[in-house]
C-alpha cells in the first residue's frame, strides 16, 4: 500500500513539474518540448510499476515494466526471429509492392480524366473499409508463411497510398500548368518537372500513414494462421499461455519497429520536400 | 457530383467484370477434381499432374467445366452472384434472432463499435480541449498522442480481451474499450487541430469584446473546430468498426462480424468468409456515409459547407 | 527585313458559353504588332486584355476570327517556342533555386547543359539578382521573385514577350525601378512585347503604343501611338501631365 501512495506523490510532484516547466519562458526551447513529454512517459512507467507491485496485481493480467523489461533481454532471440518474419520479410515487401503499385496506378489515372472520376471515388471508399478482414481470404490464397502477410500489407497501403498520390498530382496550379505550356512541355516532361515534385508533400503523407497500416496488417494477419514464428503468432500463443510479459515485450518490439519505421519515412520526406511549408515550420 | 456517376459506373463495371473472369482460373483446379471424381474425362487426369500447371493452360485445355467454376460450394474465389445469394441469405431469408443471421452479427458487432466510438469520442474530445487549455498538458501528452499512432494498438487487442475476461468484463465491454481507444487518438489530433484552427485576426476580435476563456470556447473555437471534427469522426468510426472485428477474434468468439470471419476461415467455408467481409464493408461504408450525412447539414446550417 | 507584322489579329473574337449564357470575351479584334514595338493593353475590369494575351500564346482558343504570330499559328508559335510569358505573380517552383527556375524551360527545350549555365548567369546579371542564384524563392522578397521571373521568360531566344500584370503586386517604389529595368531591357534586346496592365501612368511610359480596350463585349476601343522620345526617364509621366 506504501507503494500505491508513493505512485500517487510522484504522480502529482511529476505533474507540478511539468506545469511549472512549460509555464517558463524557456517552455519553447527544443530540448524542453523532449524534456516535458519524457517526464510524462517515465513517471507513467514508475507509477505503473509501483501500483502494479503495490496492489500486488497479479501477472496475468498486468505485469511491470521492470519485468517486461527482464523477459525483453531474456527472450531477445525470439523477438529478433519474429521481428525479421513480420516485420522485414511481411511488411517490409508488402510495403514497397503496395507503394510502387498504387504511385503507378495513380499516375494512371491522373493521366486519364475519365479513370480519375470513376476510381477517385471508389478508391475512397474502399479505403475505409475494414481491410483487415481480407485477411483471411489472402492467408488462403497465398499460404501461411510470409506470402499472405506482405499481400494483406500491399492491399492495406495501396488505397491511402493511391488517394493521396492522386490528390497530390492535381495539386498544381493553373498557373504553373500554363508556364509549362508556354514552353512547349510534352506530357512527360511536365510530369517530371512539374506534377511529380509538387505531388511529394502528399505522397509522402500517405507513406507516413501506411507504415502504421503496414505493420498492423502484418501482424493482425497472422492471428489468422501462420507457422509457429512472427510477431502476431507470439501474441496469440503467449495469451494462451498467459505468458503476458512475453505478450508485452513483444509489443515494446512492434512499438519500437512502428516508431522507427515511421520515423525513417520522416526524414526522408525532410529531405525531399524541404521546400514546403510545413517543413520550414 | 453527377459528372462523376457516370465514370463511377462504368468503373464498378469493370471491376466487376474483372472479377468474374478471375473467378475461372482461380477456381478451375478444384472444379476439375470435381468433375474428375463424379466421371468425367479430364486432360490431364490425375490431381497431382495438374497441381503445378498453369491455370490458364487448364482452362484452354477443359473448357466444359468454366461453367462449374461459377458454382463450386468451396470456391478459392467465390463468384459475386454466389456472394451475392449467401448475402442474401443470410440477412432476409434469415429471422434476424438466429444465430446464422448476418444481421445479428452486424448488431453484435455494430453495438460494440457504437459504444466504443461513443466513449473514444468523447474521451477524445476532453482530452483534445485539456490540451488547448493547458500548456503543460499540450507539451506532455500531445507528443505521446502523435507517437502512438506509429504503435500498432491493433496488435494487443487479443491481450485486452483476455485480460478484461480474466477480471470478469466480458462481452460487449472488452471490444468496445478496443474501439475506443482506436477512435480516441484520431479524434484528438483533429479536434486540437480544430480549436487552434481561428487565426489571430479572429482571437484578437475577442479580445477587445473582454470575452473570457468559456466564452471564446463556445463562440468561436468550437464552432471552427466542427469541419476538423467530422473528418476525425469519420476516421474514427472505420476504425472503431475494425477494433471491434479485431476485437472477437482471439476468445474464439461465436458471435459477431469477426466471428463469422474466423470461423469461415477455420471451417474452409469461403463463401461465408466473403460474405462476412461484404457485410463490414457495407457496414463500414453506411456508418461513414451517416456521418458524412450529419456533415453535410451541420456544415450547411453553419454556413461552412 | 520584312514588314510582316510579328502578331496580326484580324476579326478575332472568343465567346466563352456560362450558365448565365455567352460571355463575349473578345469581339471582332484587328491589331497587328511590328517587331520591336512596345505594346500595352489598358482597360477596365473584364475588357478582355488578359484574354487577349492568352490567345497569343496559345493558352485559350478563339471562336472567331483569325490570328497569326511569326507568320503561324498561336500553337505552332507555342511549339516553337516563339514567346515568354510572365503571369501576375512570380510562379516560381518552390523545389527549385532561383537558378533552377530559370533553367527550367532551358531543360525542357534542349539547351546544353554549358549552355544553360552561361544563359542563367547573363539573365540574372540582366536583373541584378546574380548573388540569389542559389536560394530559394522563399527567401526573396516579391519584388525579386518577379524579376526572377521576368529572368525566367529572358533566358531562353524568343523574340516575343507576353507579360500580364507583371508589376501589379509590387509596391510603388520597387515598381517604379522594375519600370525602367524593363525599359532598359528591351532597348538592349529589341524585343517584340505585349505587356497588360491597369495603370495608365506606367503604360505611358513603358509603351511605343498604347491599345485601349473596354468590356462587354471586349473590344479595342483606342490604338494610340506614343508620342514620346524611345529615350523617357521616370519624370516624364509628371511632365505630360498623365498623372
Amino acid at each position: 500500500m506504501t507503494l500505491v501512495i508513493l505512485a500517487l506523490f510522484i504522480w502529482l510532484a511529476a505533474w507540478f513539474l511539468n506545469v511549472y516547466l512549460a509555464n517558463t519562458s524557456a517552455s519553447d526551447s527544443r530540448w524542453m518540448k523532449l524534456l516535458v513529454p519524457a517526464i510524462f512517459g517515465f513517471t507513467i512507467l514508475i507509477v505503473w510499476e509501483l501500483v502494479v507491485r503495490g496492489l500486488k496485481v497479479p501477472l496475468v493480467i498486468l505485469p511491470p515494466p521492470s519485468l517486461i523489461a527482464e523477459t525483453f533481454l531474456a527472450k531477445l532471440h525470439i523477438l529478433w526471429k519474429d521481428f525479421v518474419q513480420t516485420f522485414v520479410k511481411g511488411a517490409l515487401s508488402g510495403y514497397f509492392i503496395g507503394c510502387t503499385a498504387a504511385v503507378a496506378l495513380a499516375v494512371l489515372v491522373e493521366r486519364f480524366d475519365f479513370l480519375r472520376r470513376g476510381l477517385l471515388p471508389v478508391g475512397n471508399f474502399v479505403a475505409a473499409l475494414p481491410i483487415i478482414g481480407t485477411a483471411p481470404i489472402l492467408v488462403m490464397w497465398f499460404g501461411f508463411d510470409w506470402h499472405s502477410k506482405a499481400a494483406v500489407v500491399v492491399v492495406m497501403v495501396f488505397f491511402p497510398i493511391l488517394v493521396n498520390t492522386v490528390a497530390g498530382l492535381g495539386e498544381t496550379t493553373a498557373m504553373q500548368r500554363d508556364l509549362m505550356k508556354t514552353y512547349g512541355a510534352d506530357p512527360w516532361q511536365a510530369f517530371i518537372k512539374l506534377r511529380l515534385p509538387a505531388a511529394m508533400p502528399f505522397i509522402f503523407n500517405g507513406l507516413k500513414i501506411s507504415t502504421t497500416l503496414a505493420l498492423i496488417g502484418a501482424i493482425v494477419a497472422e492471428f489468422f494462421g501462420s507457422p509457429t514464428l512472427g510477431m502476431g503468432f507470439r501474441i496469440s500463443a503467449s495469451i494462451g499461455q498467459l505468458a503476458l510479459d512475453m505478450v508485452w515485450a513483444e509489443i515494446v518490439v512492434a512499438a519500437l519497429a512502428g516508431s522507427a519505421f515511421y520515423g525513417a519515412v520522416a526524414i526522408i520526406e525532410k529531405g525531399v520536400t524541404f521546400w514546403h511549408p510545413s517543413q520550414r515550420g | 457530383m453527377r459528372r462523376s456517376v457516370f465514370p463511377v459506373i462504368v468503373v464498378i463495371c469493370g471491376l466487376m467484370a474483372m472479377w468474374y473472369i478471375a473467378v475461372v482460373p482461380m477456381n478451375i483446379k478444384m472444379a476439375l477434381t470435381d468433375a474428375e471424381r463424379s466421371g468425367m474425362v479430364v486432360t490431364p487426369s490425375g490431381a497431382k499432374e495438374r497441381r503445378d500447371r498453369s491455370a490458364i493452360l487448364l482452362v484452354a485445355q477443359n473448357p466444359f467445366a468454366v461453367k462449374a467454376t461459377f458454382s463450386l460450394e468451396r470456391p478459392r474465389l467465390p463468384a459475386p452472384h454466389q456472394v451475392a445469394i449467401e448475402l442474401w441469405n443470410s440477412t432476409v431469408n434469415k429471422k434476424i434472432t438466429s444465430k446464422r443471421s448476418l444481421i445479428f452479427h452486424g448488431w453484435i458487432t455494430l453495438s460494440a463499435t457504437l459504444l466504443g466510438f461513443a466513449i473514444g469520442t468523447g474521451l477524445g474530445i476532453l482530452l483534445a480541449v485539456g490540451i488547448v487549455y493547458s500548456r503543460a498538458m499540450d507539451m506532455s501528452v500531445m507528443p505521446w498522442a502523435i507517437a502512438s499512432q506509429t504503435i500498432p494498438i491493433l496488435a494487443i487487442a487479443p491481450m485486452i480481451i483476455v485480460v478484461l475476461n480474466s477480471i470478469g468484463v466480458q462481452g460487449l465491454l472488452p471490444k468496445a474499450i478496443i474501439s475506443a481507444y482506436l477512435s480516441f487518438f484520431p479524434v484528438v489530433v483533429g479536434m486540437v487541430k480544430g480549436l487552434r484552427s481561428p487565426d489571430h485576426m479572429q482571437l484578437d476580435l475577442l479580445k477587445t469584446y473582454s470575452a473570457n476563456s468559456s466564452q471564446g470556447f463556445w463562440k468561436l473555437r468550437l464552432p471552427s473546430s466542427m469541419p476538423y471534427l467530422f473528418a476525425s469522426l469519420k476516421i474514427g468510426i472505420a476504425a472503431s468498426l475494425v477494433g471491434a472485428i479485431v476485437g472477437e477474434l482471439p476468445t474464439g468468439a461465436v458471435r459477431g462480424l469477426g466471428a463469422r470471419l474466423l470461423s469461415g476461415s477455420y471451417y474452409g467455408q469461403t463463401i461465408q468468409i466473403w460474405s462476412a467481409l461484404l457485410g463490414a464493408a457495407f457496414l463500414a461504408a453506411a456508418l461513414v456515409a451517416i456521418i458524412g450525412l450529419a456533415q453535410r447539414i451541420t456544415l450547411k446550417r453553419m454556413g461552412m459547407a | 527585313m520584312t514588314n510582316e507584322p510579328v502578331i496580326s489579329a484580324q476579326d478575332l473574337s472568343l465567346t466563352f458559353e456560362t450558365n448565365d449564357g455567352p460571355v463575349h470575351a473578345l469581339k471582332n479584334i484587328n491589331l497587328d504588332i511590328s517587331k520591336g514595338e512596345f505594346v500595352s493593353f489598358i482597360g477596365p475590369s473584364g475588357c478582355g486584355k488578359t484574354t487577349f494575351l492568352r490567345v497569343m500564346a496559345d493558352l485559350e482558343k478563339p471562336t472567331g476570327g483569325q490570328i497569326t504570330i511569326n507568320g503561324v499559328s498561336p500553337e505552332e508559335a507555342r511549339n516553337a517556342r516563339a514567346y515568354g510569358y510572365v503571369f501576375q505573380a512570380a510562379g516560381l517552383y518552390p523545389w527549385r533555386t532561383i537558378g533552377g527556375n530559370i533553367r527550367l524551360p532551358l531543360e525542357i527545350m534542349g539547351y546544353s547543359k554549358s549552355d544553360q549555365a552561361k544563359r542563367v548567369q547573363d539573365v540574372l546579371k540582366l536583373v541584378e539578382l546574380s548573388d540569389f542564384e542559389k536560394k530559394f524563392p522563399w527567401q526573396l522578397s516579391g519584388g525579386m521573385q518577379q524579376r526572377a521571373s521576368i529572368a525566367r521568360a529572358l533566358a531562353f531566344d524568343a523574340d516575343i514577350l507576353l507579360m500580364d500584370e507583371p508589376f501589379g503586386a509590387l509596391d510603388e517604389i520597387v515598381r517604379d525601378h522594375l519600370n525602367e529595368q524593363l525599359l532598359d531591357l528591351w532597348r538592349r534586346t529589341n524585343k517584340t512585347i505585349g505587356f497588360v496592365t491597369h495603370s495608365i501612368p506606367e503604360a505611358v511610359y513603358l509603351s511605343t503604343k498604347i491599345v485601349v480596350m473596354s468590356p462587354r463585349p471586349g473590344r479595342i476601343s483606342d490604338v494610340i501611338d506614343s508620342p514620346l522620345p524611345a529615350d523617357r526617364p521616370l519624370e516624364i509621366r509628371r511632365h505630360t501631365g498623365i498623372h
